[in-house]
């Protein structure tokens, strides 16, 4: 269920478990529905020997399509008006990773209220991952 | 010019479904298409109607993944080493199942920097619009782009 503005304050966090132990598979997974077959994140002898990484990595758009979950948790789907990341740090196979929101703005524009969030992802030894920040509609 | 391409994006439940089970988001699984609601980050999965996309392979072309050799392609350089620095995305309104989304794409800006764990950064732009049958805008999607003069160093 969407907050409400009436739930919500500034400086309010939600934190979310986005994954333990993220495996090979699910990059796979990522791969195969967003259609971004780069070896880099399907391929482990390619991103070893030739891309001369220690292995395959996470897409990106996989940590925040991830991350995405809270604020579509947050907001509900449909009332998502705005997500924007910066990544920070690769993700590997077996990193456990959580995101963290915290309201930064509960405000009025148009007739409508609007909340803006900002995110922080980490992984298992505390690295950021990803920031971001995102802005939802939110019913009274 | 390969900015002036459309992109037909017809937004499908099925696709959505695996999209939000490969992020762990299960909202459209087993939902009458009619409630589902695409996650925000969907409308990177115009890649798979993109006829051109260079990060999936076709039938009959060579192809960079690893095969008999590494590389996949014999004497080839690895891939532009090009990562993803930043994504943003901005709604005028969900995208749902039933959308054609019709997607261009043009440059933005570009901008360098120095990184002590991947050398020289080379930074860039790509702004992609994704606009209903009527040309009314759904979503703007910005992209920043970074290629490393080396791999990122792990240490």
């Amino acid at each position: 269920m969407a907050v409400k503005a009436s739930e919500i304050s500034v400086g309010d966090t939600f934190d979310e478990v986005l994954v333990e132990d993220l495996k090979r598979t699910q990059l796979v997974m990522y791969s195969g529905a967003s259609g971004d077959y780069n070896p880099l994140h399907s391929d482990d002898i390619y991103s070893r020997e030739v891309a001369g990484y220690p292995g395959v990595f996470a897409h990106g758009m996989l940590t925040m399509g991830m991350t995405g979950r809270v604020v579509t948790d947050l907001f509900g789907h449909e009332n998502v008006k705005k997500y924007g990341v910066r990544f920070t740090n690769q993700v590997w196979p077996g990193d456990d990773l959580k995101s963290q929101a915290v309201v930064e703005d509960v405000r009025e524009e148009g007739g409508e209220i609007l909340v803006d969030i900002k995110l922080t992802t980490t992984n298992q030894n505390g690295d950021v991952v990803v920031m971001g920040n995102a802005t939802g509609r939110v019913d009274p | 010019m390969a900015d002036e391409k459309v992109i037909k994006f017809p937004v499908e439940a099925t696709h959505i479904m695996m999209f939000g089970r490969s992020i762990g988001d299960y909202a459209a699984d087993g939902a009458d298409p009619a409630d589902v609601v695409a996650p925000p980050t969907f409308p990177q999965s115009v890649a798979q109607f993109d006829p051109d996309y260079f990060l999936r392979p076709k039938l009959g072309e060579p192809w960079f993944g690893s095969g008999r050799n590494p590389s996949g392609i014999e004497g080839k350089p690895s891939s532009s080493g090009r990562l993803h620095a930043e994504q943003h995305f901005e709604f005028e309104r969900p995208v749902r199942p039933g959308d054609v989304l019709y997607v261009t794409t043009k440059d933005g800006k570009t901008w360098e920097k120095e990184s002590k764990r991947a050398g020289k950064l080379v930074f860039s732009e790509r702004i992609t619009e994704y606009r209903d049958g009527n040309g009314d805008l759904v979503c703007t999607a910005r992209g920043v782009g970074v290629t490393t003069e080396r791999p990122v160093d792990q240490g």
